[in-house]
């Protein structure tokens, strides 16, 4: 049986969510309806001549090479964090889930990369994987190894995937441990009374319970992946060497801001802020299913 | 993601500036200026101190610093806030901004107007030709007001000069001298980077294209017409780069990142020749425990045998209109403007920050005070600047969304050093790309 409370009037809802809605319209509704006026528009910086010029931003940007190479950049970029930070997680919380003296304490040093700010992040990474002033960098270089992420573009891209999936480790870390305990003992204990193995009970067993945690945070990874880390690369790596790092958010942010191109910078907005609109559909399917479980 | 900064950041503004107007009524009678620039650290403190210095000497103006960030923040928070009819009335502009602000129309006023209204007298042929041609207009009126500015320099470490078997007190000075001294402290092991640049796009093409009178784009750099082209796939440039992929290639140069990213390693003694922006002197007698000397930055020596003024870096100021500003008030910013123009203020800011005097007079006035005797090698930039006569190529450049297209100068640079394509096709792709850019420019702009 459901309970319901039933506040009467219309008033005080109206009062109560007013603040959310104000907020919602000034900070996402009008901005985002300015960004599609102006994806239509070609302007210059300061807004003195304004030209409509209907799709054509969006047909420029659909034809022009970088800007396919950004986005296929960035599907790789994605794919490589969620891979990274779940599979690390998960490892993790495997082991964290066990009874282990000092659990705890694990637990919680494991939460603190979540906490730290994504200039921050960078510069730590930085003071290790510089080549001439990072410990680690400085190691390899010494050791032959051609250190240089400034200028070789495999090794920008591993760095950026790096620092960036480091710090979507906690997050997903406690969903994973979260979901590990939601498994019932009964079910590991009986599959371990059969003689299941380790992996074998892992496979079997825990993984297909943790199938929702899995399909959650993979659409989590995915949206941090391609929108909250533009912190993280502009402060390693700015996009660099050559575009070997420019995600998607990065070529809006360099368009845009630096560039003062509007028009261009504000149709790749539109088009991000579609593919989030069709990830967050994405979110909310596999939340209501989850819940329906 | 961006609009909703901007916007944001203009309703922030609003605020601030309303804050302010009720801080301006309670000074009755002074009119406030307030200026933007993106000055940080010990540069903030100079700034702050002319302001105080020019607030004290007189009492008809106030003027407010504010810092608003690097020169893009400043930039695009100055653009906001002028939608916003909140403009600043002076702000600090970076000199690539140069030619977006000189397509601002009714948003700015230009120093000439400026200088007509007020009635506030400022001698344009008081500043050093090469600082006073990249802010003006072809006809020589100036648009902005000069500000900190700095050009390039050969930074050289003296004890591994030493350690090579090369005398300090002869710095090479053509490009083939560069290569034999780095080949020679890489033979020597006298440091572990012999040769190293800052500012990629600045240093090696733009003032290379300066000093040695070599157009780089049409119309005289930009300053004649929004339909420029870039000419820097012309031989002499592509001889420039295939030089420095040589020396790459052979051990003798290393790439150590973008902008002011290469500075540390100037410092640390890891690498022994730098170039590199003449306003980190402050900082190499901060960090540096070697000797160390500055020279004139390299020529090659069959392009030509005397090179011209290489080009400045730096910001001017600028000055902003918004709805309901008073004649007083422009009054006040042309009073300010003419009071950091005397010489005395310039010295003392050339002295106190490492940018070269912008004025004759303020160059003149650091020599009688013996600052050069103190400070060997200071007056290079300077003397740099004022070499030869200024001509349409080494006047500056007055491209539009040139931070882009120095960005890709690093992109396609940064491919042509990881061997991915050849110095022909990498100037190739920046002529290619930059002029996209050029004319995405100029059909935004077009009156």
């Amino acid at each position: 049986m459901e309970r319901r409370t039933i506040f009467p009037g219309r008033l005080l809802p109206v009062l109560l969510a007013a603040p959310q809605i104000v907020l919602t319209a000034v900070f996402f509704l009008w901005p985002a309806g300015q960004a599609m006026w102006f994806s239509a528009a070609r302007q210059d910086a300061f807004g003195l001549r304004t030209e409509f010029v209907g799709f054509e931003n969006f047909s420029d940007l659909l034809a022009d090479p970088l800007y396919r190479e950004s986005a296929g950049r960035t599907a790789l970029f994605c794919a490589a964090i969620a891979a990274l930070s779940m599979g690390v997680a998960l490892l993790l919380a495997v082991f964290a889930d066990r009874d282990i003296r000092g659990r705890a304490a694990y637990r919680t040093l494991l939460i603190w990369p979540y906490a730290i700010a994504p200039a921050v992040a960078a510069v730590l990474w930085i003071l290790v994987l510089h080549p001439q002033v990072g410990l680690l960098g400085r190691w390899l270089n010494r050791h032959g190894i051609a250190w240089d992420y400034r200028l070789r573009d495999a090794q920008a891209m591993s760095v950026v995937v790096l620092a960036s999936a480091w710090k979507q480790v906690s997050y997903d870390f406690i969903f994973f441990l979260a979901g590990l305990q939601a498994i019932p003992r009964t079910v590991t204990e009986a599959a371990r009374m059969d003689g299941a193995r380790g992996w074998r009970r892992f496979r079997t067993i825990t993984l297909p319970l943790l199938a929702p945690t899995v399909l959650f945070l993979l659409v989590v990874n995915l949206v941090y992946a391609a929108f909250d880390t533009f912190g993280t690369v502009q402060a390693l790596t700015g996009g660099g060497p050559g575009k070997a790092t420019e995600t998607l958010v990065v070529k809006v942010y360099r368009d845009g801001v630096v560039n003062l191109d509007l028009g261009s910078s504000s149709a790749q907005s539109v088009l991000l802020m579609a593919a989030v609109i069709a990830l967050t559909a994405l979110q909310f399917r596999v939340l209501g299913r989850r819940r329906a479980d | 993601m961006k609009r909703r900064t901007l916007i944001a950041g203009a309703a922030a503004l609003g605020f601030h500036a309303r804050a302010q107007d009720s801080h301006a009524q309670a000074q009755a009678g002074r009119a406030r200026v307030v200026f933007w620039h993106a000055m940080n650290s010990a540069l903030n403190d100079e700034v702050n101190r002319i302001c105080a210095a020019f607030n004290a000497a007189q009492k008809d103006v106030e003027v407010v610093p504010v810092f608003k960030g690097t020169y893009p923040e400043t930039l695009t928070a100055a653009i906001a806030a002028w939608r916003a009819g909140q403009a600043p009335h002076l702000v600090q502009m970076y000199e690539v901004g140069t030619g977006s602000m000189l397509a601002a129309g009714p948003a700015v006023k230009q120093t000439w107007q400026l200088i007509g209204e007020s009635g506030v007298a400022i001698d344009p042929a008081a500043y050093i030709g090469a600082v006073r041609g990249y802010y003006s207009l072809p006809d020589g009126r100036l648009a902005s007001m000069p500000f900190n500015s700095s050009t390039s320099v050969m930074w050289l470490n003296a004890d591994a000069l030493e350690r090579a078997g090369l005398d300090p007190a002869k710095p090479p000075a053509t490009w083939p001298e560069v290569i034999a001294a780095a080949q020679a402290i890489r033979a020597k092991f006298a440091a572990p980077t012999a040769c190293t640049t800052a500012w990629f796009p600045w240093i090696q093409m733009e003032q290379f294209a300066a000093m040695h009178d070599l157009p780089f784009a049409t119309k005289a750099n930009g300053f004649e017409g929004l339909d420029t082209a870039l000419l820097v796939n012309a031989p002499p440039f592509v001889k420039q780069l295939d030089r420095i992929l040589s020396m790459a290639k052979e051990g003798t140069f290393r790439y150590t990142g973008r902008d002011n990213s290469p500075d540390p390693v100037f410092y640390s003694g890891e690498a022994a020749i730098s170039f590199n922006s003449s306003g980190g002197r402050a900082d190499i007698v901060k960090n540096a425990k070697f000797r160390w000397l500055e020279a004139p930055l390299p020529y090659d020596p069959e392009l030509t045998q005397a090179p011209i003024n290489s080009i400045i870096g730096g910001a001017s100021l600028w000055t902003m209109t918004a709805p309901g500003r008073t004649p007083a008030e422009y009054k006040g910013v042309a009073q300010f403007l003419s009071f950091i123009a005397q010489p005395a203020r310039d010295a003392e800011w050339h002295q106190n920050t490492g940018y070269v005097p912008v004025t004759l007079a303020g160059y003149e006035e650091s020599k009688r005070q013996g600052y050069y005797d103190k400070n060997p090698g200071a007056d290079v930039p300077i003397k740099q600047l004022t070499r030869g006569t200024v001509t349409p190529n080494s006047r500056g450049f007055r491209l539009g969304r040139m931070p882009e297209l120095r960005n890709i100068v690093y992109e396609e640079v940064e491919r042509a050093l990881q061997g991915q394509q050849g110095a022909q096709a990498a100037l190739d792709n920046v002529v290619n790309r930059g002029n996209r850019v050029l004319r995405e420019f100029e059909r935004a702009n077009r009156a």
